[in-house]
């Protein structure tokens, strides 16, 4: 597993007069294959997902994926961290199902034959396989969530950090989000608000107001969740 | 009415017919319309792009539904231009642009956008000493025409969502709203661009 260095993380927002501290005091390692994380919404949970992919670079401290630190070298954690978003329509960016499928393996320079077999192994994984020359927007919510998460793991990231996939979609597509993702083989690191797909999770941080308030198993971090909101 | 000018996989001559010849056509139709003066001639010119849509075997469901998003446009269009400069440039204005966009439509309705923007990337590699990156002017094509049917949606939303509240006519939040969420759109698109190694 490739370790996650969060060393002293502040995280402010803001032109000066209207400044928001997003996050702070934030120092974590994280070698654990499954790792999730809850809290309050804007408690700064997509902040932190954004940090580990570089996305978002932390006002100070320091962020290290694999050994490569995010400021310095983003692209090489780019290529090791795949990254899912909430809403679906927003990543996919080719018009149709297989292009965009292809898209990340194209910019890094395979052979278009080599690409097409990929491709079609890729969405026979996730099912899709039928719609491979549909447009993209014809597709369902649930469809379009399994194409992201499909054009993501066609890269083979090392890691996988998914903001909240299953927020827009029906419990039907939710658990077949939830089923491709307890199936992979890499490190990941799950942004969500439903509980019980944290279950079998190696750990579980919950976020409240920028800060790291729990870290522990997931009985006990969603306890500690739960006895937050109450 | 979101299924415009997109890909519709086909076995026909024109979708194996070369993109390179068919934007190469394309371009030569769009330069020869800005010339045409007489009805006639544009005449001729549907006739052509008409003999493509049948020899495409797309039917005639697709012509319609690319040229209902524009109908009112066109009429307003062809009105003003009836009043200011009679029929006969009614209608060569009106029809010029309902042949360049059909046309424009059998293209990409026929060729794949990987094979398309592949073709552009191609023909712009001359431009890089001009300072002109080819990968981006394809992957600038292939954005454009996956954000068609995303701001046609949005468009939809917004109009839905203000008549849900009752709202009968108000130009101005109308599309202050769409622009917003298709900025929002944009912004999140630009993320996922960058998490997905468009820098790499
Ligand atoms: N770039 C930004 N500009 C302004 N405010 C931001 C920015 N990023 C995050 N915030 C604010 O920081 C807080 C935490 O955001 P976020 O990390 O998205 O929380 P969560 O994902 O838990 O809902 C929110 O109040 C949000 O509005
Ligand atoms: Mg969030």
């Amino acid at each position: 597993m490739p370790l996650i260095e969060i060393a002293d993380v502040r995280h402010v927002v803001g032109q000066a007069g209207a400044r928001r501290v997003v996050l702070d005091e934030l120092d974590v390692r994280l070698d654990e294959q499954r790792i999730g994380v809850v809290g309050a919404n804007g408690s700064g949970k997509s902040t932190f997902a954004r940090l580990l992919n570089g996305l978002v670079l932390p006002t100070a401290g320091r962020v290290v994926v694999g050994g490569f630190d995010t400021r310095s070298h983003g692209r090489d954690v780019r290529r090791r961290v795949g990254f899912c978003f909430t809403d679906p329509d927003a990543q996919i960016v080719m018009p149709t199902v297989a292009e965009d499928v292809a898209f990340g393996l194209q910019r890094r320079g395979r052979d278009r034959a080599e690409i097409d077999a990929t491709v079609r192994r890729a969405l026979t994984d996730v099912g899709l396989d039928h719609l491979a020359d549909s447009p993209a927007h014809s597709l369902s919510g649930g469809e379009k969530q399994l194409l992201a998460l499909c054009s993501v793991l066609v890269t083979e990231p090392d890691l996988l950090v998914l903001d909240e996939p299953t927020t827009l979609l029906d419990l039907r597509n939710a658990a077949r989000i939830a089923e491709v993702v307890a199936g992979l083989r890499q490190q990941v690191v799950l942004v969500t608000h439903q509980l019980d797909l944290l279950d079998a999770y190696d750990r579980v941080l919950v976020f409240d107001q920028g800060r790291l308030v729990a870290d522990d198993t997931p009985a006990a971090a969603v306890a500690a969740y739960r006895a937050l909101m109450a | 009415m979101s299924d415009l000018a997109l890909y519709l996989p086909g076995r026909s001559v024109v979708h194996r017919t070369a993109p390179g010849v068919k934007l190469a056509l394309l371009a030569v139709l769009g330069v020869a319309l800005v010339w045409l003066r007489e009805p006639w001639q544009i005449a001729l010119a549907a006739a052509l792009v008409a003999v493509g849509y049948a020899a495409s075997g797309l039917g005639p469901g697709v012509v319609v539904r690319q040229l209902r998003v524009l109908v009112w446009f066109l009429l307003a269009l062809g009105l003003y231009q009836l009043w200011a400069s009679g029929w006969e440039r009614a209608a060569v204005v009106v029809g010029s642009i309902v042949v360049l966009v059909l046309a424009a439509g059998l293209v990409t309705l026929t060729t794949r956008t990987t094979d398309l923007t592949a073709t552009l990337t191609r023909a712009c590699r001359p431009l890089r000493r001009l300072g002109v990156d080819p990968d981006r002017v394809g992957l600038l094509v292939a954005l454009g025409i996956r954000a068609v049917p995303q701001v046609v949606t949005i468009a939809t939303e917004v109009r839905d969502a203000q008549r849900a509240r009752g709202v009968v006519f108000a130009p101005r939040a109308y599309v202050v709203a769409v622009v917003v969420r298709s900025l929002r759109t944009a912004e999140l698109l630009g993320d996922a661009l960058v998490a997905r190694g468009l820098d790499d």
